[in-house]
């Protein structure tokens, strides 16, 4: 435990993004993760910009996962502290929503009362929150499919119930633990351009986690890089990709493709 | 010589009636699983019949004249009267143990304390053999009704309660995360998350349980007391009614199905509509 506080100092200098900034939506402070005897992260600062999509990357057990899950207030820290609209996070809040890698739905339950579930657990009453769910269904394009259960769904569609819940609940900050990686390729295509439409529609903070290079760039504002075990942030890009042009013009411009090369070189040294 | 005659005779109509459905249109009738379950039963039917009319022994009559004797024993009223005599127990004793098994057994899967408190109980009771502690039973509490009572809930309430407890511990670890994300309360939690997700395991539990209880009940009335149908089975064996003896086997051994394919039927219906229809 002693030896986290000195850590701390030996991280690299907290980026200039990282200095407060007036608008951060989520600030980390020196988070510090220790399970029994693993070091999961060190020395975390970051600020997450209010209204844009920020990415979280790194190789496998880099900590991402946890560092997500300690913002969310599902995982507690060692050290260090996580601000939400400037208030210590002391568990999970109703201004944050998480997107659940493996979907975590309800079997017995139909499409409806999955994405209404949030607000069922708030005590909405059931006009309400079945007025809210058919928007948000509609709004990742589920419509019609309310009454279906799980199951009867494909792996996409179900993140895509999984999402709709999350944004029922209004909550400022989405975050979205490997959405995606249950999915397959194609789904997957569709579902970031969806993303991408989804932040300019909704005007909320998405906090993204992903171990695709690719994704990562093709989605996000800015992708901060975490190093391997024990977790650090070694780079903070921003992809600056013009999300007007269309999709397939964007995976074949020259800069993002530069883009993913060169985090490719930077993180190849953890790969070996 | 004279048995495939008389096979013909007794089971044609069943057989056939599989045979005449599943012909043309084979492949529909893979979508309709009731006719090949028909087919099973009637095979098995079909080889007891046969086996019968050989016969292997003497003390094993065809599935024809059992049937007999079961429409004798329900028409001179012997065979409701001796139901009515070990049902009293049977769901007496499976009511205690359901509600006191589930009970106990969400108990032990929310609290670490109940858990250390209530399971060795019931994992010692479950090894024990429990047709060795029967007889015990006699002892203590006599031949009545409370005796082949308790004989029922000591067979079917620690395979219900460690079923239960099992079920709540191992839910689903994302659900309750993901329930906790989304601001459940703890009673929140358990009501709408953990105790759902748990249902088809505490039925699984409730299913072994009550075939407990229907071995309970009989080995009460095989051991204990000779009363219902454990005494019919024995009267009948001793007298060498060998068809009466084994038509009141049969029908507990149906009962006993029946009655687990009707608590099935019930939790697909009423708690997991997910499943309803597939």
């Amino acid at each position: 435990m002693t030896a986290m506080a000195d850590t701390a100092t030996l991280t690299r200098p907290a980026g200039p993004a990282a200095a407060a900034k007036p608008d951060a939506a989520v600030s980390v402070r020196g988070i510090c993760k220790t399970y029994t005897d693993v070091e999961a992260l060190r020395g975390i600062d970051l600020d997450i910009e209010r209204g844009k999509l920020t990415t979280l990357l790194g190789p496998s057990g880099c900590g991402k996962t946890t560092l997500l899950k300690i913002i969310a207030g599902l995982i507690d820290q060692t050290s260090g502290e996580v601000l939400v609209n400037g208030r210590a996070v002391r568990g999970p809040g109703p201004e944050r929503a998480f997107v659940f890698q493996d979907f975590a739905l309800l079997p017995w339950a139909t499409v409806m009362r999955n994405v209404a579930f949030g607000l069922e657990l708030r005590g909405a009453s059931k006009t309400e929150r079945e007025e809210k769910a058919r928007h948000y269904i509609a709004e990742v394009g589920l419509a019609g499919f309310e009454d279906k259960y799980p199951h009867e769904l494909s792996g996409g569609m179900r993140q895509r119930v999984g999402l709709a819940r999350a944004l029922a609940v209004d909550a400022d900050v989405l975050m979205l633990d490997e959405p995606f990686s249950a999915v397959d390729e194609q789904t997957r295509r569709k579902f970031q351009e969806d993303l991408i439409r989804l932040r300019e529609v909704e005007k909320k903070t998405f906090l993204f986690v992903t171990h695709s290079i690719e994704e990562a760039v093709y989605v996000s504002d800015r992708i901060v890089l975490l190093s391997r075990r024990p977790g650090r942030i070694s780079e903070i890009i921003e992809p600056k990709v013009d999300h007007r042009a269309s999709p397939d013009e964007i995976r074949r411009d020259p800069h993002y493709l530069d883009t993913v090369e060169s985090i490719w070189q930077g993180l190849r040294n953890y790969v070996e | 010589m004279t048995a495939p005659v008389r096979l013909d005779g007794h089971t044609a109509g069943a057989l056939g009636a599989g045979q005449v459905a599943a012909a043309p249109a084979r492949r529909a009738s893979f979508d309709r699983p009731i006719l090949w379950r028909i087919l099973s039963v009637a095979l098995v039917l079909g080889v007891w019949e046969i086996a019968g009319q050989i016969p292997i022994n003497f003390a094993f009559p065809p599935f024809s004249e059992v049937f007999a004797a079961f429409l004798r024993m329900m028409a001179d009223g012997s065979l409701p009267a001796a139901y009515a005599e070990t049902l009293k127990p049977l769901v007496i004793g499976v009511v205690i143990s359901t509600v006191l098994g589930v009970g106990l057994g969400v108990a032990m899967g929310l609290s670490r304390l109940s858990e250390w408190l209530v399971a060795p109980v019931f994992i010692v009771l479950q090894a024990a053999p429990m047709a060795a502690l029967v007889p015990l039973l006699t002892f203590v509490y006599g031949i009545g009704l409370l005796s082949k009572t308790l004989a029922v809930i000591l067979l079917a309430l620690p395979v219900i309660a460690l079923n239960g407890y099992k079920a709540i511990r191992n839910a689903n670890p994302t659900l309750v995360a993901m329930c906790k994300s989304f601001l459940g309360t703890r009673r929140q939690q358990i009501v709408k998350v953990i105790i759902p997700d748990a249902t088809p395991v505490i039925f699984a539990g409730l299913r072994l349980g009550v075939a407990a209880g229907f071995i309970g009940v009989m080995l009460a009335e095989l051991l204990i007391t000779p009363t219902g149908i454990g005494d019919l089975i024995t009267y009948h064996r001793s007298v060498a009614d060998y068809a009466e003896m084994y038509a009141a086997v049969a029908s507990i051994v149906v009962l006993s199905a029946l009655t687990l394919a009707a608590l099935q039927a019930f939790e697909v219906r009423v708690l997991r509509p997910e499943k309803r229809g597939s």
